[in-house]
């Protein structure tokens, strides 16, 4: 079961919504399909983001993913602690492995993302 | 058929056990309308013949020649260790290293490669090998778009013309390609006109991703690397310098005078000419550049029982896995020839190079001297290595009486820049470490003759022109 | 760092101390380089291994036994046609004539290799069906730039600027997308059918004017060949698209299917795959590209000519002006293409047509045998390769096929190749090529069979293979981690170089 306060895109992308603000991540159940991850790179702050717009990379041994923004927004900040241990986007998917803050712009997008009951519906027939 | 497997009775075994009479079931599915026409072509040959056959092919090129003939493509001394190494099945006949364990030969050396050119290079990250010079010049080029994110690049003029042209064919799909000018005139003549290039810069609605500038450059001469990297720096562009590999053991490398990216031809290491390849490929760039570089890349790791073992790594960056994202198509590289180049660093070592590029110089110099003393001057006045271009009236007529007297001029660059008039008259002219004294001599005393109209030894004097030489110069 | 295990050399920089090796070149005098300037000149030497050459042999004799080769073993790569590499080809490429000649030389000194370029030329056109050839691209992957270099140059000579899409079946290699995205193309990838074979409905859907090309292996990279290309050709042609053909797969149909007469427009060939040229660790090679009539215009320069005295010269510029130009230095890479060259005349057409047969017949007797033990997905006759699938096995074991590659290694064979194409589940695409005997293609099949027995028995084993290769599974998330690209810190201290 994945966590309850999170809400989820169907390219297993994870976002906390705290006041007109959000953290954004990507599931433990992307991170294990891609095994170790080697690599994020992420925007730059003050990047504008359209909603479901490619706003990084995450890199594994053996695959690369895009990373859709789940709302749109603006970057506010990045998660330094990626460039040196990669390895927390597998250990700590929800927590020291978060990947980008924003700044909502449009807060109603979040209605049309998956609660963690649908979420988990959608991996599980995956 | 020459290397069939199958002794009697083998084919039918594999029939019998698929339970059909011959193999034409095996092709139903093409449809009849698509079969082939019969294959045309001659008959197959015993080795025996085919071996001859080779050898008179072989035989009807000519490698008598005294040779003065550079541009791109170098003879040194190979040490014959080179080739016999080269020669073991488990090097040549040997995949891409894709399952490590088994291809720790293949890894190690190209781990080992990576770390030569980037000693020579003075760069961090080394990609275990591009096709040619050209295309590595291409691919650096398209780095420096991909990493400023800016669509236009400045390539200097006296950069090797198929390099440029390399670049303009990989280019086109929007990004743009521009020349930079040389001097025309005065100690810099020759070499990349630096106002001219600060102008191209400032050009602020079309910002440069990247400058390239070669060192030596096509003519053979020394360019002010430094301050070409200043001006590009300057303006957020980066730098790309093209290099002969042999040169770094003497010349300054390009990281120490800024360079971000660092492409060059690597046949000079201990490759034969082979009538144009398959060649060596070098690229390199500083490690802030690492995740845009093409093609493979080995690093060290461990196994789980912690031995040191190489791998090819940072691989999701390449066509197999990132497909229409990926930075570069490139699959199969030159790895047999990195191999040759790093056995033939490794055998001649730092002062052998060394060696080789200075033994080079000293002779060039004898070789500028004597084409001078019979009226060949220098066409530019600025320091070389060990190549550069003489001023000739005619060049390719000479060019072709020199042939007949069996003297391999250098190049007319009248051939391979038939559009610049001011370099119509002129001859470029190479020698390195196995040129020797007694070919120059014989290439000033031949030229001496031409040009004060004396026919060769064995035909009458006012006989006429010398016979015209089968087969037209061609244009490179 | 660790250890370093046995069997296993030290780099060359461990090896390395100050005075060894030398005396190969003579030293010229003090001054030789005085009249460079001090600016353009090295500051200090480069730091590279001073090693004798007793020692150098040592470490390549050395680390080459830690190899695995075609030379020392069973390669059934699929995808990659590992078929023996023949020793005449080393010779012919060796022969000073060829080795020591100039790219640069003059037309007249060069006829030998000019003469051998041509005739091969000649040779791959009547082998594909297409009415050129250029020898330039270095590999398949430059052959596919250039083939699709020459559709833009094509497209933009009838002012059809809109068309900007590529479109690839979904197993296709992926340098085919990575190749129209170079070219400045989109790629639309199509799902392919049931059967395996492109989705030649979902192709229809997809073309219109906005596609320049259409990129097709065929046989497919499933190892099957396309029963629908004709109505594939035709719709494409329709709709003013031009077909481009991988010729990686060309070792299946040499003598049954000419892509030119069956109507693409261009193709590379693989000359290190189909033609035997070795791949060197992972390269040299060479993708000649073969072109109808539509694209002769465009084709790089300069060709190799015939002239009507018998002699051979390079075209010149100016005798083809819509050429796409030059994809890279001089002619091409001329010590790979004797090596082809000297191949087929080895074979002959009818020699040629025996390969197809027998690599095909090979394919499908281990098929027959391989399926004892593992799905085949597609039941139907396949080609030079075929793909089997470990899936069941991973369900019921636990067993995947990367660990049951890896335990390959255990019974002396390389594994085939794995996970490609993407669209078959735990997928092995399997190449024997015609060079391999009935025995080896026995013992493969055994072992195989085997490990699928022993998946049930001691799965544990298979899941920590190999364990008598030189070194055992790797750490590739440390190497990708932490990137270690080059050696750092000499033993020994530097040695400055005296002038």
């Amino acid at each position: 079961m994945v966590p309850t306060d999170l809400r989820y895109t169907k390219d297993h992308e994870w976002i906390r919504v705290d006041g007109d603000e959000a953290t954004v991540g990507i599931t433990e159940y992307a991170a294990s399909q891609l095994g170790d991850i080697v690599f994020v790179e992420l925007p730059d702050a003050g990047r504008k983001l359209g909603q479901h717009a490619t706003f990084g990379v995450v890199e594994s041994v053996k695959a690369v993913s895009d990373l859709f923004a789940p709302v749109s927004g603006e970057v506010l900040a990045t998660n330094d602690a990626l460039t040196g241990a990669p390895e927390l986007v597998n250990g700590e998917p929800y927590g020291g492995g978060w990947m980008i803050r924003i700044r909502l712009e449009n807060p109603g997008e979040t209605d049309d993302l998956l609660d963690a009951a649908a979420y988990d519906a959608l991996i599980a027939e995956g | 058929m020459p290397y069939g497997p199958h002794a009697a009775g083998d084919r039918e075994r594999m029939l019998e056990a698929l339970g059909i009479p011959d193999v034409e079931a095996l092709f139903d599915d093409i449809p009849e309308a698509l079969r082939a026409s019969r294959l045309d072509l001659p008959e197959p040959q015993p080795e025996l013949e085919l071996a001859a056959r080779l050898q008179a092919l072989a035989a009807r090129n000519r490698t008598d020649l005294a040779s003065f003939l550079g541009a791109g493509v170098y003879r040194h001394w190979t040490p014959p260790a080179v080739d016999q190494l080269l020669l073991r099945g488990e090097w040549y006949t040997a995949y891409t290293p894709y399952q490590p364990e088994i291809s720790q030969g293949t890894l190690q050396s190209i781990y080992e490669y990576e770390s030569l050119i980037g000693e020579l290079m003075d760069l961090d990250v080394v990609s275990a090998s591009h096709y040619d010079g050209a295309a590595a010049t291409a691919e650096a080029a398209l780095m420096t778009c991909r990493a400023t994110r800016r669509e236009r690049v400045l390539v200097s003029r006296a950069v090797h013309p198929h390099y440029r042209q390399t670049v303009a064919a990989y280019f086109g799909g929007g990004l743009e390609v521009e020349e930079i000018p040389l001097v025309a005139e005065g100690e810099s003549a020759g070499t990349t006109d630096l106002a001219a290039l600060e102008l191209l810069l400032a050009d602020s609605d079309r910002p440069v991703a990247g400058v390239l500038a070669g060192q030596p450059n096509f003519f053979g001469l020394l360019e002010p690397m430094a301050e070409i990297g200043r001006l590009a720096h300057a303006v957020g562009a980066l730098f790309v310098a093209v290099v002969e590999p042999v040169s770094l053991a003497v010349l300054a490398p390009p990281g120490s005078y800024g360079a971000d990216i660092a492409a060059g031809e690597g046949q000079p290491l201990g490759i034969a000419p082979q009538y144009g390849g398959p060649y060596l490929g070098l690229l390199a760039s500083t490690d802030a550049l690492v995740r845009q570089i093409p093609g493979r890349l080995v690093g060290m790791t461990t196994d789980v029982d912690g031995r040191r073992a190489f791998v090819m790594t940072l691989r999701a960056r390449e066509q197999d896995i990132r497909r229409d994202k990926a930075a570069s198509n490139i699959c199969t590289n030159q790895a047999l020839l990195a191999l040759a180049a790093s056995i033939y660093i490794a055998t001649l070592g730092p002062h052998g190079l060394r060696d080789v590029a200075a033994l080079g110089a000293v002779r060039a110099a004898e070789l500028e001297h004597a084409l001078a003393a019979v009226g060949a001057p220098r066409l530019h006045p600025g320091p070389y290595l060990n190549e550069f271009a003489v001023r000739v009236p005619g060049a390719r007529e000479v060019h072709r009486r020199l042939l007949d007297r069996g003297v391999l001029a250098g190049l007319a660059l009248a051939d391979i820049e038939p559009d610049d008039e001011t370099l119509a008259d002129a001859l470029l002219v190479c020698a390195t470490e196995i040129t020797t004294s007694d070919e120059i001599a014989r290439f000033a005393a031949a030229l001496d003759d031409i040009l004060a109209g004396r026919p060769p030894v064995g035909v009458e004097a006012g006989a006429g022109a010398e016979r015209p030489t089968a087969g037209a110069v061609s244009s490179r | 760092m660790s250890v370093v295990g046995e069997r296993l050399q030290p780099t060359l920089f461990e090896r390395s101390r100050p005075g060894r090796g030398g005396d190969k070149i003579p030293h010229p005098p003090k001054d030789a380089l005085d009249r460079l300037p001090a600016a353009a000149r090295r500051q200090t030497a480069p730091a590279l291994p001073e090693i004798n050459e007793p020692e150098v042999v040592r470490h390549y004799v050395n680390l080459s036994q830690l190899n695995y080769a075609i030379d020392t073993g069973f390669y059934p790569l699929g995808s990659c046609t590992m078929k023996f590499n023949p020793k005449l080809n080393e010779w012919a490429a060796r022969l000073p004539g060829f080795a020591s000649l100039h790219p640069l030389a003059p037309d007249e000194v060069a006829q030998g290799t000019l003469q051998l370029l041509w005739e091969l030329e000649g040779i791959l056109a009547e082998i594909s069906g297409m009415k050129a050839v250029t020898l330039q691209p270095a590999a398949g992957a430059q052959g596919e730039l250039c083939g699709i270099l020459m559709i833009r140059a094509y497209h933009r000579s009838r002012g059809d600027t809109e068309r900007d899409e590529v479109l690839v079946p979904d197993s296709s290699h992926g340098t085919n997308p990575a190749t129209a995205t170079m070219a400045g193309f989109r790629t639309i990838t199509i799902p392919s059918a049931a059967d395996g074979g492109v989705d030649v409905d979902a192709f229809r859907a997809a073309l219109g004017p906005r596609t320049a090309a259409v990129m097709i292996t065929n046989p497919s990279t499933l190892g099957l060949f396309e029963r629908r290309i004709g109505e594939l050709l035709d719709a494409v042609h329709e709709a003013g698209a031009l077909a481009y053909m991988d010729g990686a797969n060309l070792n299946a149909i040499l003598g049954r299917f000419k892509p030119g007469e069956a109507g693409f427009d261009v193709m590379h060939f693989n000359v290190h795959k189909t033609f035997s040229t070795p791949h060197g660790g992972g390269g040299p090679g060479a993708g000649p590209v073969g072109v109808g009539d539509k694209l002769l215009p465009f084709l790089p320069s300069p060709r190799v000519l015939k002239a009507a005295d018998g002699s051979f010269r390079l075209e010149r510029p100016h005798e083809r002006p819509s050429s796409i130009g030059r994809l890279r230095s001089f002619v091409g890479n001329t010590g790979v293409l004797v090596r082809a060259y000297a191949y087929l005349r080895a074979h002959g057409g009818s020699g040629l047509r025996q390969v197809s047969d027998d690599a095909v017949l090979a394919a499908n007797y281990l098929k027959h045998r391989v399926g004892a033990a593992y799905e085949i997905p597609y039941d139907r006759p396949c080609k030079h390769e075929f793909v089997a699938s470990a899936a069941a096995i991973k369900r019921k074991t636990g067993v995947r096929t990367l660990d049951i590659a890896k335990r390959l290694i255990d019974h002396g064979f390389h594994p085939p190749t794995i996970y490609f194409p993407l669209i078959v589940e735990e997928g092995m695409l399997i190449e024997p090529t015609e060079t391999e005997s009935v025995e080896t293609l026995d013992a493969f099949a055994d072992a195989l069979i085997a490990i699928a027995a022993e998946a049930e028995t001691d799965p544990e084993t298979i899941r920590s293979a190999p364990h008598t290769s030189p070194v055992r599974r790797l750490d590739e998330a440390l190497a990708a981690r932490h990137p270690n690209l080059r050696w750092r810190g000499m033993v020994g201290a530097e040695s400055p170089c005296p002038d």
